[in-house]
């Protein structure tokens, strides 16, 4: 067997970050299309971890990015929720195609 | 010296009087509104009777001459170091004349107006337009540059069109309002080309350098009357198209059809507007400019001329028809302004030739005394009748005593009877005509001895003929005007009596010399036996009910019919205007306005419009469109990078 190259790592976060695109574009509950999105995010943290261990050995700024971006993905959590109840209390849905007020 | 502050005073007391009135007395202060005005043109009057003094007996000879005195001058707006258009006073014998006769005769209409508007609900409405019209008028004769008479033009034509148009309820008085304004724009349009043309020439607009350059030898002269086109000198048509913009305001051929119906207004505008002060501003904007017409443009001054007896002739005759009061008295103003104009016409400049100029500002000096006086009677008359014509009028010589002797010294005067004031001023004009132009006086007298002969009938009709039928018990307690109204015409007929004593030829003259009149009776007593038997032959056709007159109208009957439609002037002018203007250059040109520049519009619009009805379903208002546009977009960018770069 081989080792685990970059590649395999890179493939991982590919899949991961299709399957966020795919669940952001096909599920119809706003909760749901945040999970999708954290999806996404965490394609990124992995190529991030991956870059940094396999070409950038000796630094540390791939860690660092990471950790921003949990960072900001959990603030995003909290910001999304609090539109999303909002939503519901107006319109007594938390499905997406409800919230379509905002057109021509 | 005289003292440019309370000359200033004249024209400004009725501005503020306006302003004062307009704003604040139609809320406040509405019967009260009428004294007010009444007050401030009393002092208007009593400073120009002053400065009238001073002018021609203290200061304003000069080694027997009198000279123009710019009393006033405020440079308004300066174009270059040599062209402005200024504000200022200038005094000379005509404008210190003028401003008596304005400020004097709106004094007596706004005195008679308190009696004839009492109780019209837009009493104060009324006295703030007459002092508009003051204000305007008086600006207009005091004005030092061609320029702000222009202005002051506009602004008499403005008053005349609030004031004809004051019945605005009823739509014959809307009607003549506009026609009026329509009209006088019409020949304002060639006064405004004229003083282009004068000013382009002379490199001025002031009065005094305009005359001065265009009278005496040198460049500027020889330029205006070397250019040409076609076939007259600049200098002719820039005088022409100026005198059009007077024939406007004054009612002359071809411009005359308004006049008449500007009697819609109130009685007292009529004498006032339409009678003594505006209609002959375009008398006195030839005499302002008589000596570049008479200097140097005879051939102007000769079209001048034949236009002015061209008009007074067929006002006179259409005079003898009409059976509304006002419109005769209309008629018979544009005959008289016609007088003036043909006097100004035949006139010479200098000494004794300068008898028509002279006469023609004698006539027009006392005919704005007798003629506002008409009015003023006309207007007692249908004030007691409620009716403006003949028919209903007839046998109110007892009824209205004062009135119906004053409105006798009126006619009088107006038929030049010996010794009223129209016998002295007629008299000079028809003198010069003799001294000039045979033709002109031969119709000149045909005209006087109309104009007695329509008066008369007026007067007959009016006073005498039938017994008047009192219609129930209104006219118990209601015989005579009020004194109010008698006031005023007690005093206009005391003036037409003394007025033609006055010695003009001693005051007003075209080069401010003073010359003597010599009073030919032989000369004198051809015309006034004309207008005697004139008055014989009205006497005898209307002083008694009779069917003469309808016999007389059946005999000539054709004739009678034509004068009696005003030879059909307005519907000739309708018919050009009408079917000729408006179809071959008014339709064609709405058609292109609508179907072309309108169209050119309404496809961009609608291109416009499709665009966005095609691309404003992306505005879904889904997330998750816009996400699939943003990733496909997204996706279309690496695409393209690695298109491009790779």
């Amino acid at each position: 067997m081989n080792e685990i190259g970059l590649t395999h790592i890179l493939f991982i976060s590919t899949a991961l970050f299709f399957i966020g695109v795919y669940g952001f574009l096909t599920r119809k509950n706003l909760i749901t299309m945040l999970m999708a999105i954290e999806l996404i995010l965490n394609s990124v943290n992995i190529n991030f971890i991956a870059f940094n261990k396999y070409l950038y050995a000796d630094k540390l700024d791939g860690l660092f990015f990471t950790i921003f971006i949990i960072t900001i993905a959990a603030a995003e959590a909290a910001v999304a929720i609090a539109i999303i109840i909002h939503l519901y209390r107006s319109l007594k849905s938390i499905d997406v195609d409800d919230a379509d007020i905002m057109k021509f | 010296m005289l003292n440019s502050n309370y000359i200033a005073l004249i024209p400004l007391l009725p501005i503020i009087t306006f302003l004062i009135i307009g704003l604040f007395g139609r809320r406040y202060f509405p019967k009260f509104s009428g004294i007010l005005g009444t007050l401030s043109l009393l002092v208007a009057f009593v400073l120009s009777a002053f400065v009238a003094y001073q002018y021609f007996f203290e200061v304003g000879k000069v080694y027997g001459v009198y000279q123009k005195i710019i009393a006033m001058k405020y440079v308004w707006l300066q174009f270059s170091p040599n062209v402005a258009i200024d504000m200022g006073i200038l005094l000379d014998p005509i404008s210190v004349m003028m401003i008596v006769i304005v400020t004097f005769i709106s004094l007596m209409v706004h005195i008679y107006s308190m009696g004839y508007m009492h109780g019209e609900p837009r009493y104060a409405t009324y006295y703030a337009f007459l002092s508009l019209f003051t204000f305007s008028m008086l600006g207009l004769v005091l004005s030092t540059n061609i320029f702000q008479i222009y202005i002051f033009w506009e602004l008499v034509g403005v008053s005349s069109f609030l004031l004809i148009g004051f019945y605005y309820e009823k739509p014959s008085a809307v009607a003549a309002s506009k026609k009026a304004f329509i009209v006088t724009r019409f020949a304002d349009l060639g006064f405004l080309i004229g003083i282009l043309v004068l000013s382009y020439f002379s490199g001025t607009l002031d009065f005094q350098t305009l005359i001065q350059r265009l009278t005496t030898e040198g460049s500027y002269l020889s330029n205006i009357v070397s250019s040409s086109f076609l076939g007259a000198s600049a200098l002719t048509w820039g005088l022409l198209l100026v005198f059009a913009g007077g024939a406007g305001k004054s009612a002359m051929f071809p411009f005359h059809i308004w006049l008449p119906d500007a009697m819609e207004g109130p009685t007292p505008v009529s004498a006032l507007i339409h009678a003594a002060t505006m209609v002959v501003a375009g008398v006195y904007l030839v005499a302002r400019l008589f000596p570049i017409f008479s200097n140097s443009c005879p051939g102007a001054l000769d079209v001048v001329a034949y236009i002015g007896i061209f008009s007074s002739l067929l006002a006179a005759i259409i005079a003898c028809t009409q059976t509304d009061i006002k419109r005769v008295l209309a008629y018979s103003t544009m005959s008289q302004i016609g007088f003036m104009m043909f006097a100004l016409g035949v006139s010479g400049f200098y000494g004794e030739e300068g008898v028509g100029f002279m006469g023609s500002m004698f006539h027009l000096f006392t005919h704005s005394i007798f003629k506002a006086l008409l009015f003023l009677g006309a207007g007692a008359v249908i004030h007691y009748v409620h009716s403006n014509e003949m028919k209903d009028m007839g046998g109110l010589r007892k009824l209205m005593p004062i009135t119906h002797i004053t409105f006798l010294l009126a006619c009088l005067a107006i038929a030049g009877i010996p010794p009223f004031a129209g016998f002295f001023s007629k008299e000079e004009i028809l003198l010069a005509c003799w001294n000039s132009n045979k033709i002109i006086f031969g119709a000149a007298v045909l005209t006087a001895g109309l104009t007695a002969f329509y008066m008369f009938r007026l007067y007959f009709s009016i006073f005498w003929n039938k017994e008047y039928k009192t219609h129930g018990s209104h006219d118990d307690h209601h015989g005579e005007a009020p004194g109010s109204m008698l006031l005023p015409l007690i005093i206009l007929a005391g003036l037409s009596v003394v007025a033609g004593f006055v010695p003009f030829s001693h005051l007003v003259t075209a080069d401010g010399l003073r010359f003597e009149t010599e009073f030919h009776l032989g000369f004198a007593i051809g015309p006034v036996l004309l207008a005697t038997a004139a008055i014989f032959l009205a006497w005898y056709m209307y002083a008694k009910e009779s069917l003469l007159p309808q016999k007389m109208a059946d005999s000539f009957k054709s004739f009678y019919t034509a004068a009696y439609r005003k030879f059909y002037f307005d519907e000739i002018y309708l018919f050009i205007t009408k079917k000729i203007i408006f179809n071959l250059i008014g339709r064609p040109a709405a058609w292109i306005d609508k179907n072309i520049f309108d169209g050119f519009m309404n496809l961009i619009a609608s291109v416009t419009e499709f665009v966005s009805e095609s691309v404003k379903s992306f505005q879904s208002g889904k997330v998750q469109d816009y996400a699939i546009y943003f990733f496909a977009g997204t996706l279309g960018f690496v695409l393209l990078f690695i298109y491009l770069w790779i």
